[in-house]
């Protein structure tokens, strides 16, 4: 019975798959805001938008974001708390960074003049949209504090990596996630 | 992530789920009244709050269509009670066209997500799927129990909507803007439409966070042996209820947020040279149709998020009081699924009207009436368990078969409003009313009733009053279809939803005493959902006590389970299976449940 079941359960873990599901979940929600940009682009009256040069250092941070958050797993594999902890620490702060970039990148385009009120355009998206985005980075990173404080003080005797490869798979997906919107907004016009 | 951590924190043996389940059942904690009934993990109560939540919902909508049913048939009529209890939104006994509105709009929202939704699918897959594939309970009981807490704040909000000053939402289940972004637009428009868009918001989360675990449970989380082709259909339709749940609802979530950016911040996605109140707005370049697009993107898998439970309850209803295996198990399966991927081709049949390319509307009209063909099948199917079948009536099968004919009826009207040149005339008519009405309301409510007499006796141990359900079942069937019926006949004829007054036009005359017939007889439908809410209640405590662990001679593991399990589900080992769930009638026997291994000359069917 425990053989089996075992064997059942290795396929995926139940945690790890729901999180799958849930990334199903959060990309219909993006494709719906992305979809809704292109229907509205083709109407009269669109004001297209410069992204500004900022979020390219976002782009930046993020990508570097999901590398340390990789290799925080591999030495988690490796039984180097240490290394471990200082890697989780890094791509928290790195987190947080990305957060601190996108705010300005805002700042700059509200007060360049794009803000709510007025004409409708891609302006008006960019902050949706991205907004939305950087919400799931800063839940990400909550998770990341929140896993960071169990590393440090808990008495974690246990190997156990799943909790830690959620995480990870959770990151990649947002760092993926922003690399589409951000190519989608300087593409589509 | 953090869930996990909090779930499974303190042990190690994340990859021996089974054991500590196990674990955790034996020394399992004594509970206190609140882990136990309030802040429950255990699946089985979950599911309870799910349908108890969802019943007083039920009685709220049913109330409010009474009234606004008050209204169409006796226009001219005064009803002093009324202005005793709802004070100035029936001054002089008259339903004011603001509270017509905001009625009938709660009424739709709450029928459609909090009953239909929430207490259907809530209710049964918090039930079921750990019972009928063999777990202890959920993927994450955690998750699971937020879930419900969420469409408990989502029930709140806009329980609390209905009392503040202006009133709750008035713009239709469908909140189309710009009159739900305008708040100068009306009365609903204000601080009601803010927390309906609210509740709405905590109410997909708690959607989201049951599909993600209905999911990961029913793939993962299976007994040794229960493939995915030995499921009973409950699990199948389920599962692809919660794959649809989990993929539109964001979308639905995207398009309201847009909504609230333009209510509240004063953005334009959806506005575009507006004149209202004496006053034009600067709001340009936006698009109402937008909006239309979000909603019925979601909107139609969402009705089948309401269906898909109660055809599987009724599939498995049918089969285990017929006898009889159920016919086309695949053919079933394989109708489920299409039926998932067409829900989300087809959602701009709703949009025919509102200048959509005609040439693209073709399309939808063709993907709209392929649709016909998974839901023939179906039928066809169900007609043939019954057929031969050596068939109980018991109130259950009864709202099972009463789901067909619904399912049947509501099909074909189906196929006049899919044919968008038909549409023209139809678009907001009555006709449409009738058609969603008894295709969806009432035939997943049927779906819904049959559910709870079936697996009463498995959530409290006792049965359900038969006679009373007889009843229940002649008066709702009956009354369903002479409320819904003649609605067909008005739409034809160009009667129009969403009106509450038709004296101004003359044509409409001869409808008055039809109009009169309908309400007489919802009142006393709805007089009829009370006995049955009795009943319920009554039988908790009253009612005729379980005697034997399996009183319909069923296959599936819920009755292997003791009459009043506890969490866990199985005090020993969770049994092993064997066989699908259909195996009735087979080698002269009446029924061999799952859990018993294939015998050495058993035939070979299945
Ligand atoms: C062959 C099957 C079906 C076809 C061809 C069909 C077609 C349509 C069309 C074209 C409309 C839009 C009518 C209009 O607004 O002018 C409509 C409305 C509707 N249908 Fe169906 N339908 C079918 C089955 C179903 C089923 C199975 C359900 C639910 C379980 C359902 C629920 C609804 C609802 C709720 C509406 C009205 C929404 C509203 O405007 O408030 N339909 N149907
Ligand atoms: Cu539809």
């Amino acid at each position: 019975m425990e053989a089996v079941s075992m064997q059942q359960r290795k396929k995926i873990h139940p945690h790890k798959f729901t999180l799958w599901i849930a990334i199903g979940s959060i990309i219909m929600m993006f494709a719906g805001l992305t979809s809704a940009y292109i229907v509205k682009s083709g109407q009269p009256n669109w004001q297209d938008v410069k992204t500004p040069q900022v979020f390219w250092y976002s782009t930046a941070t993020i990508l570097l974001s999901s590398l340390t958050i990789q290799m925080a797993l591999r030495s988690f594999k490796q039984r180097e708390m240490n290394r471990y902890r200082q890697l989780m620490a890094v791509t928290m702060i790195l987190g947080a960074v990305f957060i601190v970039l996108q705010w300005n990148g805002f700042m700059q385009l509200w007060n360049s003049g794009i803000q709510f009120k007025g004409v409708a355009g891609a302006g008006q998206f960019l902050y949706v949209i991205f907004g939305l985005h950087a919400l799931h980075v800063l839940g990400g990173a909550i998770a990341l504090i929140v896993m960071l404080i169990k590393a440090f003080f808990g008495q974690t005797k246990t190997y156990a990596s799943t909790g830690i490869e959620v995480m990870a798979t959770y990151w990649h997906f947002v760092d993926i996630l922003w690399i589409y919107l951000f190519v989608f907004f300087i593409w589509i016009k | 992530m953090s869930n996990d951590a909090n779930m499974h924190g303190h042990a190690g043996v994340i990859t021996h789920h089974e054991v500590h389940y196990d674990e955790h059942h034996v020394h399992h904690h004594k509970e206190t009244f609140i882990t136990k009934y309030v802040f429950s993990q255990d699946h089985k109560t979950i599911g309870k709050q799910f349908l108890i939540t969802g019943i007083i919902w039920a009685i709220i909508g049913g109330l409010f269509s009474v009234l606004f049913r008050l209204q169409l048939g006796f226009p001219e009529q005064t009803f002093p009670i009324l202005e005793t209890f709802f004070g100035k939104w029936a001054k002089g006994g008259v339903i004011q066209p603001e509270f017509y509105y905001a009625l009938v709009t709660i009424h739709g929202t709450v029928l459609v997500f909090f009953v239909l939704t929430a207490g259907l699918s809530g209710t049964f897959a918090n039930l079921l799927i750990p019972l009928q594939i063999g777990a202890r309970d959920m993927a994450s009981p955690f998750l699971n129990m937020l879930s419900y807490w969420f469409f408990f704040i989502a029930s709140v909000i806009m329980f609390s909507s209905l009392f503040v000053h202006t009133g709750p939402a008035s713009g239709g289940w469908t909140s189309y803007p710009p009159l739900s972004a305008l708040h100068q637009a009306g009365q609903g428009s204000k601080i009601g439409m803010d927390l309906w868009l609210v509740s709405m918001a905590m109410f997909i989360v708690s959607s989201l966070l049951g599909g993600l675990n209905y999911i990961a449970t029913i793939l993962n989380m299976r007994t040794k042996g229960m493939s995915m082709t030995r499921m009973p259909l409950t699990m199948w339709a389920i599962l692809f209820t919660a794959i649809l749940g989990v993929l539109s609802f964001p979308v639905l979530l995207s398009g309201a947020i847009l909504l609230l950016f333009d209510r509240n911040l004063g953005t334009s996605f959806y506005l575009s040279d507006i004149y209202v109140a004496g006053q034009i707005l600067p709001n340009e370049g936006g698009s109402a149709i937008l909006f239309q697009h979000l909603f019925w993107f979601f909107g139609h898998p969402e009705v089948y998020i309401i269906l898909l439970p109660a055809m599987g309850m009724v599939s498995e209803i049918l089969s285990v009081n017929s006898r009889k295996p159920i016919f086309g198990y695949m053919a079933m399966v394989g109708s489920l699924f299409a039926i998932c991927i067409l829900a989300f081709l087809v959602w701009a049949h709703h949009m025919f009207v509102t200048g959509l390319n005609p040439f693209l509307g073709a399309f939808f009209v063709l993907l709209t009436l392929l649709i016909a063909v998974p839901s023939a099948i179906k039928v066809f199917n169900w007609l043939t368990t019954l057929w031969r079948g050596n068939i109980r009536f018991t109130p259950a099968t009864l709202f099972a078969i009463g789901f067909v004919s619904l399912f049947i009826s509501g099909g074909l009207t189906g196929l006049f409003l899919g044919n968008s040149t038909i549409d023209i005339h139809l678009h907001d008519t009555k006709f449409v009313v009738a058609h969603f009405h008894i295709v969806m309301g009432v035939a997943s409510m049927f779906g819904m009733f049959a559910g709870i007499y079936q697996w009463f006796p498995k959530m409290f141990g006792r049965f359900l009053n038969h006679t009373l359900g007889y009843i229940h079942f002649w008066v709702t069937m009956v009354g369903a279809y002479l409320i819904f019926w003649p609605m067909h006949y008005e739409g034809l004829a160009g009667v129009p939803r969403r009106y509450l007054d038709l004296r101004d036009w003359h044509s409409f005359n001869k409808f008055d005493d039809l109009n009169k017939m309908i309400t007489v007889v919802s009142i006393i439908v709805f007089a009829v959902q009370l006995m049955f809410v009795f009943n319920f209640f009554y039988s908790i405590f009253k009612g005729r006590k379980v005697r034997t662990q399996n009183p319909w001679g069923s296959n599936t593991l819920e009755w292997t389970t003791p009459i009043n399990p506890g969490h866990g589900n199985w005090p020993g080992e969770i049994p092993e299976v064997h066989r699908w769930a259909y195996d009735y009638a087979k080698d002269g026997r009446e029924f061999i449940p799952q859990a018993e291994p294939v015998g050495a000359n058993e035939s070979k069917d299945h």
